[in-house]
């Protein structure tokens, strides 16, 4: 056995013993989590995935739901410092008002991590954020069409989110960087479908009219995959094949497009994870072990998803999630 | 004991017995921080609530409080970011505006015979429509006034702190009890729920007291938007929705009738402590739907109307027996 043999083996021990000991770290932990509310299927997803992550590592956590309303979650906090929690958790319902109550954290030596939203408050007061990276997820999926289309020209329809909200601007942002360099690949017309399934359907019927009854349109991009299922339906409605002659490429990956992807009448998703606590847990545990300091802004993978990903598997695995 | 006390006694048993329980299976609930956050925490609600009770003891129901917390804070918010006002003058500003709200709306329920479920629900939607037209966005507060007040607080032993906005509840409601209990206003609001002919038969000035009864509740629901924007240093139009029914509930379960007529400012101080010891629980349990702190209030609601209805029935059949 030569040494750098000897050398790998041991760096693998090392890495295999400090994340037993990080698995040990967390468990037995009390830990708050202040929810926004169940408004969305994605939102009740992350509240699923994060008592599963908690059980998985023996995590007693404490979950508090605060109805949309901030001071709930100021009170939820309070009631978290209170009862001496080892660490909260927050997904803050708006950016604004948190510094008072984070100080109390701070005071009390609580960590404190922020999921899925960033607030406006100084940095130390809170160990990390765990956040996804909207305009990369717009990136990936533009990326993903102008690998699909191979140089051949492209007009795409985009379906953008709520007007002025920050998914809206960022997944748009990100998705006109990546086509950006493929001239064959244009925007021909873009409009809201306000994140809705059926403001999406009645957006598409009308991109259809305009262009050749949808002979001129070579692909659609939607802001969220619930856009995209009531365009699907719309192009069904034309009497053309999503997936076939029109591209159908969103984000998001709930339950349901994974089944139009199952039925090829989808192209492609791309993941906003609602696993945001796990690695909040995993930040946690190594500051609890040996005291590491996480990045101050943790992002999560942005996962494309095809037909190739197992899309009826990912159904599966997704619907009893609350989504 | 005193048979018109009852329900005031009731309310406070309630309380102690169920804060006992709790901190019989939450140790850490009997310390100062909880004490602490029950003050810091409910500031607003208590400090509406005390409106409210005038209100209600009078006859009448003001569903525009919550908007009109939400109002005061946008208000507030947007002439100090954005005008550079100093937070006082916006203070001032934001309680004469909310005062001359109040004046209208009884002015409304008094002169145009119109109930004042129907007035102040308009008034809900003026105030929380006139909040969203100056901003949908949730604008910060970033004043030196406000980290100096924000730093106001007393620590007590056990790491436990009260705030100043928590402190301006208790001293509200000290004042709201004195108001009611020691003064002529306090006096004519009582005539004016017990019954509003023999009121005014009597000589107690319908009108004004009306209008006042509604000022009082419309300045303490701005205050109640001060000291919401102190507590979250931002203003947000959708700020304090429902905070009217939790405020209506707090006054009902302290005791006061929803007729008008009979109630106590202390009785709601002890409604909105039980409000917050639910909310409380439900933290510190950690694995309760927090929709339970809804059905909770629903059954004490319940209760208390139930317990109303009893003792007000047995006190007039002692009346006719005399």
């Amino acid at each position: 056995m030569n040494i750098i043999t000897k050398l790998a083996l041991a760096a693998g021990l090392a890495t295999a013993l400090s994340s037993g000991a990080m698995a040990q770290d967390i468990s037995g932990k009390v830990i708050g989590f202040s929810q926004i509310g169940s408004e969305s299927g994605w939102r009740a997803a992350e509240t699923s995935v994060t008592r599963q992550q908690a059980e998985e590592r023996g995590v007693d956590l404490k979950f508090a739901d605060a109805q949309q309303k901030q001071e709930n979650q100021i009170k939820a906090i309070r009631g978290f410092i209170a009862q001496g929690v080892d660490a909260i958790l927050v997904a803050p319902v708006v950016a604004t008002g948190w510094e008072d109550v984070l100080s109390e954290a701070k005071e009390a030596e609580i960590p404190v991590v922020l999921l899925d939203r960033g607030i406006d408050a100084p940095e130390d007061l809170y160990l990390t954020s765990v956040a996804s990276d909207q305009v990369l997820e717009g990136r990936v999926a533009g990326q993903w069409l102008v690998d699909e289309v191979a140089g051949e020209d492209c007009n795409v329809v985009e379906l953008q989110g709520t007007v002025g909200s920050s998914p809206a601007i960022n997944r748009k942002q990100g998705f006109e960087e990546a086509i950006a360099d493929a001239s064959n690949v244009t925007i021909a017309q873009s409009q809201t479908g306000d994140f809705t399934r059926s403001k999406g359907k009645e957006v598409m019927e009308a991109f259809l009219k305009s262009s050749n009854g949808g002979a001129d349109i070579c692909a659609v991009y939607a802001h969220n995959d619930d856009m995209a299922v009531g365009a699907i339906q719309a192009i069904k409605d034309a009497g053309l094949a999503p997936g076939e002659d029109i591209l159908v490429v969103s984000i998001d990956a709930v339950p349901d497009i994974f089944t139009a992807i199952a039925a090829g009448e989808a192209n492609a998703t791309v993941e906003l994870t609602p696993n945001m606590a796990g690695p909040a847990f995993d930040a946690l545990g190594a500051y609890w072990a040996d005291g590491t300091m996480p990045e101050k802004f943790i992002i999560t993978e942005s996962k494309l998803y095809t037909a190739a990903d197992d899309p009826q598997g990912e159904y599966e695995r997704r619907k009893d999630l609350g989504y | 004991m005193s048979r018109s006390l009852r329900p005031l006694v009731a309310t406070a048993v309630i309380f102690a017995i169920a804060y006992a329980l709790a901190v019989m299976q939450f140790p850490s609930m009997f310390s100062t921080r909880v004490l602490g956050n029950f003050l810091t925490d409910n500031a607003f609600l208590g400090i509406t609530a005390v409106g409210m009770t005038f209100v209600i003891i009078s006859g009448g129901i003001d569903l525009s409080v919550g908007a009109v917390i939400g109002f005061t804070g946008v208000l507030v918010a947007v002439l100090i970011a954005w005008a550079g006002w100093h937070p006082l003058a916006a203070f001032a500003l934001a309680l004469a505006v909310a005062a001359s709200f109040g004046a209208g709306m009884g002015l409304a329920v008094h002169y145009l015979q119109v109930p004042a479920f129907i007035v102040t629900l308009a008034g809900m939607f003026l105030a929380r429509g006139g909040a969203s037209v100056i901003t949908q966005d949730s604008v910060p507060v970033n004043h030196e006034f406000y980290d100096w007040i924000s730093d106001l607080i007393i620590r007590l032993p056990g790491g436990g702190r009260l705030s100043f906005i928590g402190l301006l509840m208790v001293a509200v409601f000290i004042i709201g009890a004195l108001v009611a209990h020691r003064t002529r206003f306090g006096s004519y609001v009582y005539a004016l729920g017990g019954n509003p002919v023999s009121a005014s038969l009597m000589g107690v000035p319908v009108a004004r007291t009306t209008v006042g009864v509604y000022m009082v509740s419309s300045t303490l629901a701005a205050l109640a938007g001060i000291v919401f924007s102190l507590y979250t240093s931002a203003g947000y139009p959708l700020a304090a929705v429902g905070v009217e029914l939790d405020a209506i509930s707090a006054v009902v379960i302290g005791g006061t009738l929803l007729t008008g007529g009979y109630g106590f400012v202390l009785g709601t101080f002890i409604g909105v402590m039980l409000l917050g010891l639910v909310q409380t629980y439900i933290i510190f349990d950690g694995s309760l739907s927090s929709w339970w702190t809804k059905i909770v209030i629903g059954a004490l609601l319940f209760l208390f109307i139930v317990l109303q209805r009893l003792i007000f029935a047995a006190s007039t059949q002692g009346e006719k027996a005399s």
